[in-house]
């Protein structure tokens, strides 16, 4: 215990950036992959090919090898210096994204076709269709996928460790430059993440619960 | 083609579509060209950045790099099938002394990120006495990262197959061993194969963590390359190459996967068409979110209770 109460200063700032990864990876990958889930399930065979690209090279590549094109390549094309951190964010953000994007098509390929047909044969305008009738559909079943799309982000976060971020991943090389155990600060970083999993799984269970959709 | 999201187009439908396509191609072409712009803009299309690949020798040092990450990852492959096996056996146990603890062990092997297992292994372990090759640190994560996580998709296909093929097995006389291994196992490994072999995508992506704890394997040689200065540290030309193959790699063995799945499909459609019962184990999902779920699933801390009826 005496890991962490010595030098509180170190985890604060690993847990910091572990749940900056977190939370600006997700809100990026969320963008992305609502763009690309779009691009995917859209009429224009062009935006579905590109679509269908981007998702399979992505996911066919090893996170690692995305942050090592981001955190090594980018900046020299650019010729800048940029943040770490910031470089880690946007890998973690356009690897989640192909799992974003692939979970909202599969949510979308829930809800029986019937369901449209009927709602435009009402006369209701595609914005009423989606609005009314589809999104509520797929959301509820896209819900307990994706939050499990969220605990592997949470998990891989640890990836930016190999590239100079400081998180809880890589806190082990800070403080055993201060002398302390690695195996005992290793064994304490599993602890935290196991409970930050078991967190997350538990706010899927109860969303699942929730929103469980009665077919 | 009628969808849940839209209807056959009209004349009105077909001209937006194909101006949004044509945008599509604008938006896709500047970005190409941006990145080929900032490639001629920093000079990485000169001759001196690509000369190393004119070196035979370079080119073994990749290839030598790929044999390294091939190496663990067919090592990891074998030994997480077996941990899986292992697992899920454990798990469907019918002795709760077993499968209570195995349950906890495959949930809690499943939320810790495999990297920091690996630095266990590698930074962690030292501090005991026990010093080990960046190899099999990268080795033994995986497998008991893999290794749960196939013990779930394994247990998921055991239950998913219809009670009355576990009956009949008990009412011809066998054990719950004989079940298990002739009838049950069989039907879930084969239903779940596409989950399986997707599984080893994801342990063969996973081997570049080893770049991490300095394993030297193919991301570990472009980085190392890239930074040689005698070659003008062609670190961007390296990585494209390196990365190629790394990326190669993985496709293909999601081309495996693929087929299997399309395989599956047809002799479900098959068997539907001749009046037997199709057997859905993941339903019409793709097979990655599935596999995702069984991943991260963490949470659904039940290792005590029964197989459901």
């Amino acid at each position: 215990m005496e890991v962490i109460t010595d030098n509180l200063d170190l985890w604060g700032e690993a847990l910091t950036g572990t749940l900056v990864l977190f939370f600006g990876g997700g809100l990026l990958a969320l963008l992305l992959g609502f763009i690309v889930g779009a691009m995917r399930v859209s009429p224009i065979p062009v935006a579905r090919a590109v679509g269908a690209v981007y998702v399979n090279w992505i996911r066919n590549t090893p996170l690692t090898l995305v942050m090592f094109f981001f955190a090594f390549c980018l900046p020299i094309l650019l010729r800048e210096r940029i943040d770490a951190i910031l470089l880690a964010t946007l890998a973690l953000g356009v690897y989640t994204a192909t799992y974003v994007a692939e979970t909202l098509r599969s949510g979308i390929n829930t809800v029986p076709v019937g369901q449209a047909e009927a709602a435009r044969a009402l006369g209701l305008t595609f914005g009423q269709v989606m609005t009314l009738v589809v999104l509520p559909q797929a959301t509820r079943s896209v819900i307990p996928p994706m939050m499990s799309v969220f605990i592997a982000l949470l998990k891989n976060t640890t990836v930016a460790a190999g590239f100079s971020v400081l998180n809880l991943g890589s806190v082990r090389a800070w403080l055993s430059e201060r002398g302390e155990n690695q195996l005992v600060t290793l064994l304490w970083v599993m602890v935290i993440f196991v409970v930050l999993v078991l967190l997350l799984a538990w706010l899927q269970r109860a969303m699942e619960r929730k929103w469980k959709v009665a077919r | 083609m009628t969808s849940v999201l839209y209807d056959v187009p009209g004349p009105k439908a077909i001209a937006r579509n194909r101006i949004l396509g044509l945008v599509t191609i604008v938006v896709i072409l500047a970005a190409v060209g941006w990145v080929i712009w900032r490639f001629a803009a920093t000079g990485q299309f000169s001759a001196d950045k690509w000369e190393i690949f004119t070196y035979g020798a370079i080119w073994q040092r990749l290839l030598d790099g790929a044999v390294a990450t091939l190496t663990a990852f067919a090592a990891a492959a074998v030994g997480a099938l077996v941990l899986g096996f292992v697992l899920a056996v454990g798990r469907l146990s019918d002795r709760a002394w077993i499968r209570v603890p195995v349950g906890w062990l495959t949930e809690i092997l499943r939320a810790i990120p495999v990297l920091v297992f690996m630095m266990l292994l590698y930074y962690g372990l030292p501090v005991i006495g026990v010093r080990m090759e960046p190899y099999w640190a990268v080795v033994i994560a995986l497998v008991a990262y893999n290794g749960s996580v196939l013990a779930e998709v394994i247990r998921a296909g055991v239950e998913s197959l219809p009670r009355g093929q576990s009956e009949a097995g008990y009412a011809i006389g066998l054990r719950k061993a004989g079940v298990l291994r002739l009838i049950l196992l069989p039907q879930a490994i084969r239903a779940m194969m596409p989950v399986i072999v997707a599984q080893l995508v994801v342990t063969l992506k996973d081997t570049a963590l080893g770049f991490i704890i300095t394993y030297p394997e193919l991301l570990y040689v472009i980085k190392l390359l890239g930074s040689n200065a005698v070659y003008s540290s062609p670190l961007i030309q390296t990585a494209i190459i390196g990365g190629s193959i790394y990326v190669a790699m993985c496709l293909a063995l999601s081309y495996v996967a693929y087929r299997i799945e399309q395989r599956t499909k047809r002799r479900q459609q098959q068997q539907a068409a001749e009046g037997g019962t199709p057997h859905h184990p993941m339903g019409p999902g793709g097979t990655d979110t599935e596999l995702i779920a069984l991943q991260a699933r963490a949470g659904k801390l039940d290792p005590g209770s029964a197989p459901p009826a």
